[in-house]
This record gives structure tokens, sequence and C-alpha cells, in this order.
């Protein structure tokens, strides 16, 4: 049961970004929702490659056990933090563009574009 | 030692050196910044053209990156895939020519189109890796690599839509497209998650061979399947569309229409390559059928109602998207049966394939001359424009052209790609070809109002000063033209030597797991 309390803290950690990007209103707490979605897939992939008591994945330093935790994921991993800095970074940039076109942050009041 | 069978990375190389140049290019004034555009977006098309010539001649071509040589997929011996390998059979080669064709026409267009505005260099930048994304996704092999080139193109594209950032609508419809791709960028990486925790792999080859249905793996199709939906703009997730095409300048916008194609490109290579008959049930092909007819439908009832121009056609994307999808839905229904296959399954994907190529051309064209009519009348709206038929013939010339085209009257491409599906689809159940020729009428409809509306009619004062659009831009529409009549008047061509080798690529999972994994497994 407790080896699979990560996949449920992942899986609490998506709904919370999906609440937030489909219900809330504040176009920040929005970005929010999003960069949770993000930290969601990053901790999936950490878990997947998991592999309990094991060691750093690089052979001259693992020392004498037989057991290394999988670095294809923390690669990937890695790829997708990035990835999602650069996003996040873009996100609050449109964000603050739209604050000052709209001086307001409400989705409700955003939208120009409608039919 | 051949130089062509660098290929692959070649397609991928050039336009990404043409983007981190293109800055550079720029310091030296307007005409090199100019010359590399044109430079780059040719180079890039010829490459991708040479590509799809020797996978027609040679089959399924691999390249792995990093590796002492570049077809070594199995390294010592091992029996999985561990570097980036690009995998090019004839339905990617064919993607990647439809795209780099678009690209080229937009590119073109894009030279005097943005001339009033400042910080080209940047937009030029952003176009080539808007390029590299939608390659990349194309001619990738590997589930992991389709992420990040989604998200390079994802992010490239928010930047270019946003690119008139004085506009609110324009940031306002960057940030929509912005949380839609972030979203389903996501639930790739979740799904690409889900099969690297299944399989240790993520190449698409190597988890296609040991895939077997199980929970994890329905749930990451779902994941997959709503995501690529979501990006390529299929109904319930639609409205980005509409919103994302109108306010991007026009040659982005042509140059979005092929990149929407990767995503859907994504869709059936999951669908067909990686899961192929072992999605069993039929409620797959189903949901993939239905969210075509509502896309089709939907769609274009929308676009009836529309007095923007842009917005309008945008619109029509939806709708022209559902086509593709319900034609792709019926082959994936008819996967599991030869005999359907053969008498519908294999009709219908020809139809898709040939509707994807038919698409991209005049759909391309549609945008690019409404930002034609935008830049000399200065407006967009259905109501203020009128009798422009006399001012601008050429761009009229080649917006009746797209216009027949995509409404589906006979001559045209629009009318083949749309007979093949409407023939298979009735096959599989009569109310799918109705809803079809329903939505190909309603086209016809609102083309005829635009083309009343803005071309036809008494001159008006205000467009007193209105003249034809410049050359460059004129090079850039005729591209498509070109393509448009050729595939008009050579669709037996096209069908034999463009469309059925992507089909049966598409068709023949096996192919496409023994050029990675090896023959005989």
């Amino acid at each position: 049961m407790t080896g699979n309390a990560p996949f449920l803290v992942v899986g609490i950690i998506f709904f919370l970004g999906m609440y937030a990007i489909l219900f809330e209103r504040n176009l920040i707490k929005i970005a929010i929702g999003i960069t949770l979605l993000e930290a969601s897939a990053n901790l999936l992939l950490i878990v997947l490659g998991f592999r309990t008591g094991g060691t750093i994945p690089i052979f001259t330093l693992a020392g004498g056990t037989r057991t290394m935790v999988l670095p294809t994921p923390q690669a990937l991993t890695l790829t997708a933090i990035v990835i999602g800095l650069a996003t996040s970074a873009l996100l609050l940039s449109l964000v603050i563009l739209l604050y000052r076109h709209y001086g307001t942050l409400d989705v409700r009041e955003i939208r120009r574009l409608r039919g | 030692m051949n130089w062509q069978i660098h290929l692959p990375a070649l397609a991928l190389a050039v336009p990404l050196l043409g983007a981190f140049v293109s800055p550079v290019a720029g310091l030296g004034g307007r005409l090199t910044r100019n010359a590399w555009m044109v430079l780059v977006s040719m180079a890039t098309t010829a490459v991708c053209i040479l590509l799809w010539q020797r996978v027609i001649a040679g089959g399924t071509v691999v390249y792995v990156m990093g590796a002492e040589a570049w077809n070594i997929t199995l390294p010592s011996g091992l029996s999985w895939p561990i570097r980036i390998i690009l995998e090019v059979d004839a339905f990617s080669a064919f993607m990647a020519v439809v795209g780099s064709i678009a690209a080229l026409a937009g590119a073109f267009f894009s030279l005097r189109f943005m001339d009033k505005f400042t910080g080209l260099e940047k937009f030029s930048a952003l176009f080539f890796l808007l390029v590299t994304g939608m390659l990349g996704m194309q001619l990738t092999g590997d589930l992991f690599n389709f992420f990040v080139f989604l998200e390079i193109a994802s992010v490239a594209s928010f930047g270019l839509i946003a690119f008139w950032r004085d506009r609110p609508e324009a940031v306002e419809a960057s940030f929509k497209y912005m949380v839609v791709s972030t979203i389903s960028a996501m639930f790739v990486l979740i799904a690409v998650g889900f099969f690297y925790g299944r399989y240790n792999a993520v190449n698409i080859a190597a988890v296609a061979r040991m895939l077997h249905m199980g929970y994890a793996e329905k749930i990451a199709l779902v994941f997959i399947v709503v995501s690529l939906a979501m990006k390529c703009g299929a109904v319930p997730m639609h409205m980005w569309t509409p919103d994302a095409y109108a306010e991007a300048p026009a040659g982005v916008t042509c140059l979005l229409v092929a990149v929407s194609q990767a995503s859907l490109y994504g869709l059936f290579r999951v669908c067909f390559s990686l899961y192929g008959v072992s999605l069993g049930s039929t409620v797959v092909p189903w949901t993939i059928i239905v969210m075509g007819v509502l896309s089709m439908f939907i769609g274009v009832t929308m676009a009836v109602i529309q007095k923007e121009m842009k917005r309008l056609m945008a619109y029509h994307s939806v709708s022209q998207i559902g086509y593709i999808l319900m034609a792709l839905g019926v082959g994936l229904l008819s996967l599991k049966d030869p005999q359907a296959m053969a008498d519908y399954g294999f009709t219908a994907m020809k139809g898709g394939i040939f509707h994807i190529i038919n698409y991209t051309m005049y759909k391309g064209l549609l945008f690019l001359t409404a930002g034609a009519v935008f830049y000399s009348a200065g407006t967009r709206n259905l109501n203020e424009l009128g009798g422009l038929a006399r001012l601008m013939p050429q761009t009229t010339f080649m917006f009746v052209i797209a216009a027949a085209a995509i409404a589906g009257l006979p001559p045209f491409n629009g009318f083949v790609s749309k007979l093949l599906i409407y023939q298979s689809t009735f096959a599989v159940y009569p109310l799918l070809a109705v809803a079809a020729l329903v939505t190909s009428v309603l086209t016809l409809a609102s083309f005829v109002k635009v083309f009343q509306t803005a071309f036809l009619g008494p001159a008006k004062k205000t467009f007193e000063k209105v003249t034809e659009v410049p050359a460059s831009m004129l090079l850039g529409m005729s591209v498509l033209t070109i393509v448009i009549v050729a595939l008009t008047l050579f669709p037996g061509w096209t069908l034999s030597h463009l469309v059925e080798p992507a089909a049966k690529a598409l068709v023949d999972q096996a192919g496409y797991i023994s050029a990675v994994m090896g023959g005989g497994l």
C-alpha cells in the first residue's frame, strides 16, 4: 500500500491542477493550475523510475549495491522541467500583457473573442 | 558514403539552423533577412521532397541520433532501442512534404505582409522553430521526442499568435491556445510515463511490439486521444481554433493549419502503429468517427453565421478536420477485418489522407487570400468589404479556386477526396455520408457568401485606393494555387503515387515495427 502512495500524490496534484484550470477565474490561478499539472507529470515519471533501495544511476559511484534507480525517467524529467519553465515564463508574460490590455485578471471579463 | 542517408536529420537541422541564424541575418538589414527566410524555407521543402522520394524508392528510413552509425537501431545486440530514433515511413514523409509546402507559401507571403512591423528577425526565428517542431513531430519514432517537438511547436506558435501584441485579441487568443496546448502536452507526457512504466521503452516501435491491452494502456490511449484531438481542434475542444487562426498573422495561420495536421498525424500514428489491431473493441474508432461528424457539422454551422473573414475560415478548418477524423476513424474501424478493409476501409483511408493534403493546401490558400484582403483593404469584416474583384483580380482568382476546392465542386481536388469519403462511409453507416454531404453544401453556401460580399458588388468609395498585393505575396499564394491545380489535374497520379503508399504505410504495423526492431521478431 505504501508503495503506491506516491502515485496517489500524483493523482491528487493532477486533479488539483485540473480543478484550478477548469474552475478558477483568476488568470494567475489558472497559471498555477498548469504548473501543478506539470509537477504531477514530472513526479509520475520520477516515481516510475524509482526502485526501492536503489542508488544513483552512475556506475562508478554506485558502490557495492546492485540496485539503481532508472536513469531514463530522470533525463526525461529534466527535459520536461526545462520545457515547463519556458512555458510558465511565457504564460506569465502573456498574463502581464492581458492585464495591461484589459485591466483585469478575471477570465469572465477577458472575452472579446466569442461566437 | 551517400549524403542522402542523413536526410531525416537534415529535415530537422535545416529549419533549426534557419531559426537560430535568423537574428544574425536580421543584422544585415531587410534584404539579407528576407533572402535567408526564402533560402531556408526552400531548402527545407527540397529536403522533405528528397526524403519522400527516398522513402518511396527504398522503404521506411530510420536514422539514429548519436550512435556510431546512422542505422544501428539496436546497439551491441540489445533487444530494445536506447537512442533517439527518427523513423520515416511513407505517411510521415507525405506529411512532411505537405507541411513544408505550406511553410514555403507562408514564408513567401510573410516577406511583405509583415513589412510594416518591427522585430521581424524574431518573427522568422519563431517561424522556423514552428517548422522544426512540426517536422519533428512527423518524423520522430519516439514518443518522448514527440512530446518535445510538440512543445517546441506549441511555444513557437504562442509567440507567433501573439505577435501583434498591441492587439488585446491576439494576446487573448494566444493565452487560450497556450492553456489548451500546455494541458494537452502534459497529457501526452503522462501517457508517455504510462508506456515507460509498463515497457521500459519510449520508442513507438519497441512499445508496439510488446503491447498488450491492459488498464494502463487504456488510460494512456485516453490521454493521447483526448490531448491530440484537442490540439488538432476537433469539436468538443475546438474553442481555441477560431481565435488563434483568426488572430495570427496570415502567413502564420497557413503554417498553423499544417501544424494542426501534425497533431492529427500523431493521433493516427498512435492508433494505427502503436495500438493497431490490439485496439480491440470498436469504442475508439467510433469515438473518433463521432468526434469527426460533430466537428464537421458544428464547425460548418458556426462558420455560416460569422461576419469576419478569417474567423469564418477558421471554423471551416474545424469542419474539414472532421472529414479527416471521420475517414481515418472508418479506416481504424475496419482494421481488424481484412474483408471490410478491402471493401471500404482502405478507400476511406485514401480519402482521408488525400483530404489532408487538399485541406492543407486550400485552407492555407484561403487564409492567405484573407490576409491579402486585410493587407490591401485594411479590414476583415464582411459587412464592410465589397467590390474587390476589380481591384484585386489575381487574389480574387486564387480565392475562387480555393473556395471551389474546399466546397468540393466537381473538377477540383476537394471533390475527389470527398467522393472517396462519401463512398466508404456510406458502407459503414449511411448517416455519416449524409452528414458529410450536408456539411459540403453548407461549406459551399458560406463561401458563396464570402465571395459575393467581399469580391462582388459595386465598388465602394472607401476602397478606391485599394490595389493588388505585392508580387511576393502573390508568389506565396500561387505556390499553393499551383499545387491545388496540379492535384486537380492529376488525381489518378496523386492517388497512386502520393496517397496510396501513405495509406499502406499507416496500415502496415508490422513493417513499422520491423524497421526499428529488425526482422523476424
